[in-house]
This record gives C-alpha cells, sequence and structure tokens, in this order.
C-alpha cells in the first residue's frame, strides 16, 4: 500500500488537457507491467488517482502514463515537470487477453483517452505481428485537436500491416478525414467477425454503442472485451469503492470479457 | 469492363438481393466520377439521384454563418449517399462534396421510384435496405450529439480526482 517514489525523466504534452508522463524507479528497480494494467499515482500532498500504463510492455522502462487532467490529482500529475517525484504503486489489475488473440484478427476501438490503455496492446501486436491476422485500429476522438499520440498514428497508418481508421465527431477547419463516431468505422474495418477478438476502451456509453455495432457485424459477445473505469482507492480490492455489482473493478477488472458485465452496462445505478 | 449488373451484386447494399431486383435497379444506374472538391450536390438543390460508394470519400457539409462549410460526417467506401431523393419535396438537406476522386454507381431517382410505384415489392426490397442506413446514420448522430469526450471521465484518466 505504500508508494514508491519514481522519478518523472520526461513530460509529453498530448493535447490541451494530457500529457504523457516517463517515470522511472528512484531507487533504480525494474518496474513490469501486462497491456491493460493500470498504476496507482500519487501526487505529494493532494492524492492517488489510477492512471493505464500507456508504454511498451517489452520495453517497460521508463514506465508510460497518459494523463488527462480532470480534478485535482490529475491536474497536478498532468503538470509535473521533469525531473520531479510522483509515488507509484502498482501494476494493477487484469490485462488485454493478447495471448488468446494468437492466430486471429483484432480490432481496436478506442475513444478518446481510451487510445492510453490500448496502446500497449498495439505495441505488442506489432513486435509479434506474425502471430495475429489482420489488425485494425479504429480510434475516435471529439475533435482532431484531441487525437492522442498523433505522431505514432501517423507512423501506424503509414504500414502495410495494419489498418488504421480515425474519425472525430467535430471537425476543425482544414480536416480532411472521417467525420462521425468511432462506430461508424466498424461496418467495414477489413476484419473477419467469426475470427476475430474487439477490445475496447473509450467512455461507457461510447463502449455500449461499439458492443452493439460489432454485435451487429457478428462478432461473437465473448470474443468482445471491454475495460471499464469506475471509482478506484485502494486498487486491491478491499474499499470497495470500484465495485460494479459481483466485481470489484480494481481486481477483477479493468479488464473484462463483455459477457461478465453486459447485464450491469445498462444499470443506471450499480 | 464490368456489366453494373455485375457491379451492384458485389455491393453490401445489394449482398443477397434477387437477380431478379438487381436487374431492375440496374436499368437505372449508371457510373459516375468526381475529382477532389468537387460538389456531388447542394443543399436546396433537386434531390435526382442516389449513390453508392465505390471508391473514395464524401464529406456532408452545411454552412454556417461565420465559420463556413461544416463536415458533419462523411461517408466512404460501399456506403449510401443520399434518400433526400424517395420523399417530397426531393431537395437536398445538406452539401455532398468529394473529399477525393470518388468513383460511385449512380441511380436516376425519378426512374428507381417509378419502378417501386409500379411494382411495391421492389419498393419495399428498397425499404429493408435502406432503412438500416438511415437508423445507423440516425444512431450515430445520437452519439455524437451526446459529446462523451467532451465531458466523460476517461478511462484511467483520473476519473472526478
Amino acid at each position: 500500500m505504500v508508494p514508491v517514489p519514481f522519478v518523472v525523466r520526461r513530460v509529453r504534452r498530448e493535447t490541451h488537457d494530457t500529457a504523457t508522463l516517463d517515470l522511472a524507479p528512484a531507487n533504480g528497480d525494474g518496474f513490469t507491467f501486462r497491456p491493460g494494467q493500470f498504476n496507482m499515482l500519487y501526487a505529494f500532498g493532494i492524492g492517488e488517482v489510477p492512471i493505464s500504463i500507456s508504454g511498451d510492455a517489452q520495453r517497460p522502462l521508463p514506465v508510460a502514463h497518459t494523463v488527462r487532467a480532470v480534478g485535482a490529482v490529475s491536474t497536478a500529475i498532468r503538470t509535473v515537470r521533469p525531473g520531479a517525484m510522483v509515488g507509484v504503486r502498482g501494476p494493477f489489475g487484469t490485462a488485454w487477453p493478447v495471448e488468446a488473440a494468437e492466430r486471429m484478427d483484432v480490432v481496436i476501438v478506442a475513444g478518446g483517452i481510451g487510445l492510453a490503455p490500448l496502446r500497449p496492446v498495439l505495441y505488442h501486436l506489432l513486435a509479434f505481428r506474425e502471430r495475429y491476422g489482420r489488425v485494425a485500429l479504429l480510434y475516435g476522438a471529439r475533435t482532431p485537436q484531441d487525437l492522442l499520440f498523433r505522431r505514432e498514428l501517423e507512423q501506424w497508418r503509414g504500414r502495410f500491416d495494419l489498418h488504421v481508421g480515425v474519425t472525430v465527431d467535430a471537425p476543425v477547419s482544414g480536416w480532411i478525414g472521417d467525420v462521425g463516431v468511432v462506430t461508424t468505422l466498424i461496418p467495414h474495418a477489413p476484419f473477419d467477425p467469426q475470427d476475430a477478438l474487439a477490445l475496447v476502451c473509450g467512455p461507457e456509453v461510447m463502449m455500449r454503442f461499439t458492443v452493439a455495432e460489432l454485435r451487429k457485424r457478428g462478432v461473437p459477445a465473448e470474443r468482445i472485451v471491454l475495460s471499464l473505469e469506475r471509482n478506484m482507492k485502494c486498487a486491491i480490492g478491499l474499499c470497495g469503492h470500484c465495485q460494479f455489482g459481483p466485481h470489484f473493478v480494481c481486481r477483477q477488472g479493468p479488464v473484462f470479457r463483455y459477457p461478465e458485465v453486459e447485464p450491469l452496462l445498462t444499470v443506471k445505478e450499480v | 469492363m464490368k456489366e453494373i449488373e455485375e457491379l451492384l451484386a458485389e455491393q453490401p447494399f445489394f449482398k443477397g438481393m434477387d437477380p431478379r431486383w438487381i436487374a431492375f435497379f440496374a436499368g437505372c444506374a449508371g457510373n459516375v466520377r468526381f475529382d477532389a472538391g468537387e460538389y456531388i450536390f447542394r443543399e436546396g438543390g433537386e434531390a435526382n439521384r442516389f449513390l453508392l460508394i465505390r471508391h473514395g470519400r464524401v464529406a456532408l457539409e452545411t454552412h454556417v454563418p461565420q465559420r463556413g462549410p461544416v463536415t458533419i460526417y462523411t461517408i466512404g467506401k460501399n456506403d449510401v449517399v443520399g434518400w433526400s431523393w424517395l420523399f417530397p419535396p426531393y431537395r437536398w438537406t445538406f452539401d455532398a462534396r468529394a473529399l477525393e476522386l470518388v468513383r460511385a454507381i449512380g441511380f436516376d431517382a425519378a426512374c428507381v421510384r417509378k419502378k417501386c410505384e409500379e411494382d411495391p415489392a421492389l419498393g419495399y426490397v428498397l425499404l429493408m435496405r435502406l432503412v438500416p442506413v438511415i437508423s445507423s446514420r440516425l444512431q450515430a448522430t445520437r452519439l455524437q450529439l451526446l459529446d462523451v469526450y467532451g465531458t466523460a471521465r476517461g478511462p484511467r484518466a483520473g476519473a472526478s480526482a
């Protein structure tokens, strides 16, 4: 439960309210994680917040976290400077089932900052590209200025072995990409619905619509995997803040197979 | 070169359709192309055709004072462009502009309407294909209106903390 001091090595501004921090243990220890896991980041004297690890699990150090400033703690973490210290507990939670997807097509559907927890999956798929069928990344954001990892998106788009679809809800002048919600990219994305694993992360309502579109396309429910967001505090299943029906999202999640959480997703207050 | 009937049969919109019906539609169809930047139709103009895109992307736009043209939605390969031709007053409600070279199959609206009126079964077949497209666009628009990225506390982005 005690946070370990990590040094901020680098801060990259992603958007007006989001930055990616590279962290390294101050004592020189190592660190490992699996794609989809999160850490509790502690802004000293302010508080602690769960943040997904957005870096490459094959090269886990420095540990990358993409933080959107939405409250006091995340704003404090988002605005740290290189050389500062933050407390880290983790990694916690379940991982995306990347091994289970081997020999299958993989479709990644991300909305907004939901791309951050999925970026480690992309790194994994690209590192072991020959083990997978077709890979499609479908990414939606509010505006072009809200797109994360723009340089990487452009690099990924240039690859012959990866389909990248990007769309925004509200374009700005000069945007010549797609306009519309991310679900509109699903019907024509190149994957075999009967032999694909779909990994979905974003605002919950976006995930509900995405699941509906994936099901319409013919993806079986058990091949749809979601990452859920709940109010995680202890991250070890003790405090109960993140309880979601019978699940503690910090321990049994955040990554769930859709059938595990399907009955809960439409309940207004769980 | 492929015949129009062949091209139609390849389109997801016509997938599984009885060849007899495809032949009816083919009688009203022809290949069309638009260069990048070219307007396919204009808001308020006569809705006298609809398109099935074979290649390229089309932006649906509207003009907002002091903002100029605003793209509301983009449509790509295998998608349908336009349904204002189906109902009176047969006027387009948006501009449609080719974002890149667009190759499409264009259908003469008056021809299709006439055939549907002559044979309501054909009209039913067409509506059963077109309504899901309209429904999907409506669902997408509803989600767009929710502005989920603007207000949501993103995944592990700090929740409310």
